[in-house]
C-alpha cells in the first residue's frame, strides 16, 4: 500500500442542488401516492431526518397549498443495540404534537442502510396510537439491509461498501448541502 | 457524555457538565409520561432493586414508576432498619443481593454513608435515594430540573433554603447542584438547626427568613421533623412556624415571580400555610411529576452498558 | 540460669543511658549493666546485635474484655498480642461483663494472666458499681487485690460529687484514679469530631469541649482532692492547653494520648469511605490538634503514650458508621507509630521509652520502666529498621479492626523478656 492510500477517500456523491431536485420529486411522489394531503403527517427521525421532513414539509405546503402537520422522534430508546454500547448514548427529545392515531404516518430519514432504525421508529410510532399506515421516505439508499425494510420514497440509490460511511450535511448554507461517501480503507 | 462515575453516591461527585447532561436527558424522558402508552422498551430485562433501609412511601413509588415505564424489572427489597438488629452486616446483604444479580440498586438508608460503603463491596451500580443526613442527589436533581423549567437558567438566581439545616440531606444536595449550576445558596434556619462549617459546602447563612425573603428567587421549605429529633433543638412547631414558616403575608415582599418549593410530605401549618402550599407560587406538584422523569433519566443512564461492551 | 544480653543499644531514660552495654540478667531481674563484650562467667549468650533493648514497655490502657466478651478478645490472646507488640506489662480497663467491681473479678483476670504467661496483667478496677455512675465501688478490696488503679472507662463519671469523692478515696490508698473525659451531654451521640467534615458527611459530632470541659473539670477536681488523677485519651489542643496550666499551678495530674491521635485526623473518616474502623471515642480531630499532641509529647505536656487497645468483633464494625462500636484494636502497631514520630525527628528515642515505660510504670506504680540493676527483668528488644506492612488478619489480637490496614511502618519488637524469660515475636 502506498502512502496516498492511508487517508480516507472522500466522494461527493450528491451536491446541493442534486439535494433539491430530488427532494422535490420525492414531496411530489408523497403527495402522488397518497392522493393529496389529507390525514397525512410527518414524522422526521432524529437526527438526521429532521431537516429533511422540514423541507418536505416546505414543499407540500407549496404544492398543496396545505400545512402537513410534521414532527420529530427520537427513537434511541427503542434501540435494539443498547446493551451492547460501553455507555448509553445520548437521548433527544420527541416532540410530536399531533396524533396519529389512524393517520399516513410518513417516516422520513437521510439514510436507510440495515433498516434498524427504521425498526426502532415503528415501535415507536405504534407507542403513540395506532396509524392507519406507516410509510418510509428517505434521501439516500445505501443498501446492505438487515432487516425486511424498505422504502417507499428515495432520493437517491447508491451502493456502498458495508464500511463505508455516507455523511448528509444540511441546513447552514444551502449551497453547502451535500452527501458525501466516505470510502473505508481496503 | 460518559458520566466520570459509575454509581450516583452523591451531587458532591458530579461537574457542572455532568448535571446539565442529566437534566437534558430527564426533559427528553418527560415526554413519555404524557403518552397513552406511557412505556418504552429501553431497560427491557434489567433488573432494578430498590434496597429501603429507611422506609418511603414516595421516593420509591417514583422509582418503580421511573423504572416501570422504561420496562425494567424493578424490586422492592425492605431491609430492616438497621443492619445490626438482624445480626445481618452491611457486606452480607449486599453480597446476597448482588448474587441475584441485579443491573442497579437503588439505595435508601436512616445512615449515612450506607450507598457509599456498599459501592466499595459490590460492583453493582447503585443510586443513593437517601441516606441519613449525607445526600438525596435525585431530590436535588429533580429540584433543579424544576428551577430551569420555570426560569430557563439558574445562574445568577438566589436561592433560599430554610429548614432543618443540619439533619437535611436535601439541603446539602441542593446546595452543592445549585451552586455548581452558577446560583446563590443561602441557608436559613434557627442556629441549633444550622450545622458548624455549612458555609464550606458553598453558601451563606442567615438566621432569620423574612429579611432575605425579597431578594429570593427560589424559597425552598424543608420539612420539620419534631418527633425525630429536630425537637431538641428548637423549642416548638408554633415558634417555628411564626418565625420560620411561610404565609401569604410573609410572602407579600417576595418577587413575583418567586419559587416556593418543598420536597415534601408538608406539614401544613408549619413550614407552609395552607394557602401558599395551593397558591400560585408553589411548584411542589411539578416536583413531584419531575422526579419521576430525572429518576427514568438515571435509571436509564446508570444501568448502562454491559459487561461484553467493556472488554 | 544467667543469661548475657550482648550487643545491642540499651535506651533506658530513667539512668540516662543511650549506648552499647551489655546488660546481665539472672533468676529474674537485672544483675549488671556492662561495658560491651566485657567477660562474664556461666551466662547464657543471647546475641542482639544491631538491636535495641529497652526497660519493658508499659501500655497502662488495654481493654481485655474477658470475662463476658470473649469473642472480641481473652486476656490470654491480649497478653500475647501485647508481647507482640513489644509489651511486657498491660493494665486493662474495668468495662468486663461483669464489670471489675469487685475482687473476684478481679482475682478472675488476674488468674487468666497468670496462666497465659505471657505479658503481665495490672487490673484497674472501676470507680462505681457496675460502671452506673451512682456509688463507688469497693475501693480497698479491689486494691487489696492487685487493682493498680481505678477508672469507669468506657464512660465518664458525670457525678461530680461521685468523682470528688472517688479521688478523696483512691488517693489515699495511693492509687491513680484514670479519668475517661467527656461531657456526655455535649457529646450527645456525636460519632466523629463535630466539624465542617462531619457536615459534609452528614454524621452527627461530638466537639472538643465535650473533653475541653471535662478535663476542667478533672483538674480542678484533682488540684482540690490531692489525688493522683490521670487522664486518658486526649485528643484536643484545647485539653492539652489546659494540662499545661494545671501542671503549672502544682497539680498532681498527668495525661496520656494514643497513637491514632497523633497519626490520623478526622479526615480519614471521609477517605476510607465511612469505615468504621475510623470510629474511635473520642474521635479523630483536626489536623491541628494531631499537631498540638505531638508537640506535647515531646515537650512533657502529655505523660505517656496509651494504645487504647479495642478489639471489636468484625461483625460490629462492618455496618453503617452510626451504629458501629467505637474502638481501635491498636496494640500491635502502638510501638511502631510511636518509632515514626522519632523517624520524622519529632521525639528522640529516649523519650519514646519515657512515654511507653517509664512514665507508665511510674503512673500505675509498678515496678518496671528501667532497668537499673535490683528491676525485674522486664526488657523489650526492639529492631528499628525493620519494614513491615500492617496485615489484621496476622494480627496475635481477636480484633482486626484497625485504620491502619495496609500501611508501611519501619520498626517493631522482635523479642521481649517477661521477668527473665525469653519471648520470641518472629
Amino acid at each position: 500500500m502506498s502512502k496516498g492510500d492511508k487517508m480516507a477517500r472522500k466522494k461527493k456523491m450528491m451536491d446541493s442542488e442534486e439535494i433539491r431536485r430530488a427532494l422535490l420529486r420525492v414531496a411530489h411522489e408523497i403527495v402522488e401516492r397518497n392522493k393529496g394531503v389529507k390525514d397525512l403527517v410527518l414524522i422526521g427521525i432524529r437526527r438526521g431526518g429532521e431537516q429533511i421532513a422540514s423541507r418536505l414539509s416546505k414543499i407540500i405546503q407549496e404544492i398543496e397549498g396545505q400545512m402537513v402537520p410534521c414532527g420529530f422522534m427520537d427513537v434511541t430508546m427503542y434501540r435494539d443495540d443498547l446493551y451492547h454500547m460501553r455507555h448509553q448514548p445520548e437521548v433527544h427529545q420527541t416532540q410530536v404534537n399531533f396524533a396519529v392515531e389512524d393517520k399516513v404516518v410518513v417516516l422520513v430519514d437521510d439514510v436507510l442502510f440495515t433498516g434498524r432504525t427504521i425498526r426502532a421508529a415503528m415501535d415507536s410510532v405504534i407507542d403513540l396510537g395506532r396509524p392507519r399506515e406507516i410509510q418510509l421516505a428517505v434521501l439516500v439508499d445505501r443498501g446492505h439491509r438487515e432487516f425486511p425494510i424498505r422504502a417507499d420514497f428515495v432520493g437517491r440509490n447508491f451502493p456502498t461498501s458495508r464500511t463505508d460511511l455516507v455523511n448528509v450535511v444540511l441546513g447552514g448554507e444551502a449551497k453547502k448541502d451535500k452527501v458525501e461517501l466516505v470510502e473505508s480503507e481496503k | 457524555m460518559k458520566l466520570s462515575v459509575n454509581s450516583l453516591l452523591g451531587l458532591g461527585d458530579l461537574s457542572r457538565g455532568e448535571i446539565e447532561f442529566i437534566l437534558d436527558q430527564a426533559a427528553s424522558f418527560k415526554e413519555i409520561n404524557y403518552r397513552p402508552v406511557k412505556k418504552v422498551p429501553t431497560l427491557r430485562g434489567k433488573t432494578v432493586i430498590n434496597l429501603f433501609f429507611e422506609p418511603s412511601t414516595r421516593t420509591k413509588t417514583s422509582f418503580e414508576i421511573a423504572g416501570k415505564r422504561l420496562s425494567a424489572d424493578v424490586v422492592n427489597f425492605a431491609a430492616s432498619q438497621s443492619s445490626l438488629i438482624k445480626g445481618e452486616t452491611l457486606s452480607d446483604t449486599a453480597k446476597n443481593l448482588e448474587a441475584m444479580k441485579p443491573d442497579l440498586l437503588v439505595v435508601r438508608a436512616q445512615a449515612s454513608g450506607v450507598p457509599e460503603m456498599l459501592s466499595r463491596l459490590v460492583a453493582t451500580p447503585i443510586i443513593n435515594a437517601g441516606d441519613g443526613c449525607h445526600e438525596h442527589p435525585t431530590q436535588g436533581l429533580l429540584d433543579l430540573f424544576t428551577v430551569r423549567e420555570h426560569k430557563k437558567q439558574i445562574d445568577g438566581l438566589k436561592i433560599a433554603i430554610v429548614g432543618d439545616i443540619r439533619h437535611s440531606r436535601v439541603a446539602r444536595s441542593n446546595i452543592y447542584g445549585f451552586k455548581k449550576l452558577g446560583a446563590e445558596v443561602t441557608v436559613v434556619g434557627p442556629a441549633t438547626m444550622i450545622p458548624p462549617g455549612i458555609e464550606d459546602l458553598g453558601c451563606k447563612v442567615a438566621y432569620h427568613l423574612e429579611p432575605v425573603i425579597p431578594e429570593m428567587d427560589v424559597i425552598m421549605m424543608l420539612r420539620i421533623q419534631m418527633e425525630r429529633g429536630s425537637g431538641k433543638f428548637f423549642p416548638s412547631s408554633r415558634e417555628y412556624s411564626k418565625f420560620f414558616g411561610l404565609s401569604l403575608k410573609k410572602l407579600e415582599s417576595a418577587k413575583r415571580e418567586v419559587l416556593i418549593m418543598h420536597p415534601g410530605p408538608v406539614n401544613r401549618g408549619v413550614e407552609l400555610s395552607p394557602e401558599v402550599a395551593d397558591g400560585p407560587f408553589s411548584v411542589i406538584l411539578d416536583q413531584v411529576e419531575n422526579g419521576v422523569a430525572v429518576r427514568m433519566a438515571l435509571l436509564y443512564l446508570f444501568c448502562g452498558g454491559t459487561d461484553a461492551a467493556n472488554s | 540460669m544467667r543469661q548475657i544480653l550482648r550487643g545491642a543499644r540499651l535506651v533506658d531514660p530513667v539512668q540516662g543511658i543511650d549506648e552499647h552495654k551489655d546488660l546481665l540478667i539472672e533468676k529474674g531481674r537485672v544483675v549488671d549493666i556492662l561495658k560491651p563484650g566485657e567477660k562474664v562467667s556461666d551466662a547464657k549468650l543471647v546475641e542482639l546485635d544491631g538491636l535495641v533493648i529497652t526497660p519493658g514497655l508499659v501500655d497502662i490502657h488495654t481493654h481485655l474484655r474477658e470475662p463476658g466478651y470473649e469473642w472480641k478478645e481473652t486476656v490470654a490472646t491480649g497478653a500475647e498480642a501485647a508481647v507482640f507488640g513489644g509489651f511486657t506489662a498491660i493494665a486493662c480497663m474495668a468495662n468486663t461483663d461483669p464489670v471489675n467491681d469487685n475482687p473476684a473479678v478481679t482475682e478472675y483476670i488476674l488468674e487468666r494472666a497468670r496462666l497465659a504467661d505471657l505479658a503481665q496483667v495490672y487490673p484497674i478496677g472501676a470507680i462505681s458499681k457496675g460502671l452506673k455512675g451512682e456509688e463507688l465501688s469497693e475501693i480497698a478490696s479491689l486494691c487489696e487485690h492487685g487493682c493498680v488503679g481505678f477508672s469507669d472507662d468506657g464512660r465518664p463519671v458525670m457525678d461530680a460529687g461521685l468523682m470528688r469523692r472517688a479521688m478523696e478515696y483512691a488517693g489515699a490508698f495511693d492509687r491513680v484514679l484514670i479519668s475517661h473525659p467527656e461531657d456526655e451531654n455535649l457529646s450527645a451521640g456525636g460519632v466523629m469530631n463535630e466539624s465542617a467534615i462531619a457536615t459534609e458527611l452528614g454524621l452527627p459530632g461530638a466537639p472538643s469541649a465535650a473533653e475541653e470541659a471535662m478535663v476542667a473539670r478533672e483538674s480542678i477536681l484533682a488540684g482540690m482532692t490531692r489525688a493522683k488523677v490521670h487522664l486518658a485519651h486526649l485528643s484536643t489542643r484545647g485539653s492539652i492547653k489546659l494540662v499545661r496550666q494545671a501542671k503549672d499551678r502544682g497539680i498532681n495530674i498527668t495525661c496520656e494520648s494514643c497513637p491514632h491521635y497523633f497519626t490520623l485526623t478526622e479526615l480519614a473518616v471521609k477517605q476510607s469511605g465511612y469505615n468504621a474502623n475510623t470510629r474511635v471515642n473520642p474521635p479523630l480531630r483536626g489536623e491541628d490538634d494531631r499537631q498540638a499532641i505531638i508537640d506535647a509529647l515531646a515537650d512533657g505536656t502529655i505523660d505517656c503514650i496509651s494504645s487504647d487497645h479495642a478489639p471489636h468483633n468484625l461483625a460490629v464494625k462492618e455496618v453503617e458508621f452510626v451504629a458501629a462500636a467505637s474502638g481501635i484494636s491498636g496494640i500491635e502497631t502502638s510501638l511502631a507509630l510511636g518509632l515514626k514520630l522519632v523517624r520524622e525527628k519529632k521525639l528522640k528515642l529516649a523519650r519514646l521509652i519515657e512515654l511507653m515505660s517509664s512514665n507508665p510504670a511510674r503512673i500505675i506504680g509498678i515496678e518496671a520502666g528501667s532497668l537499673k540493676p535490683g528491676m525485674p527483668a522486664d526488657i523489650s528488644v526492639i529492631d528499628l529498621d525493620r519494614k513491615w506492612t500492617v496485615a489484621s488478619k496476622n494480627f496475635k489480637s481477636l480484633g482486626k479492626n484497625t485504620p491502619f490496614e495496609g500501611l508501611e511502618l519501619c520498626g517493631r519488637a522482635v523479642r521481649v523478656f517477661v521477668k527473665g524469660k525469653p519471648i520470641k515475636l518472629d
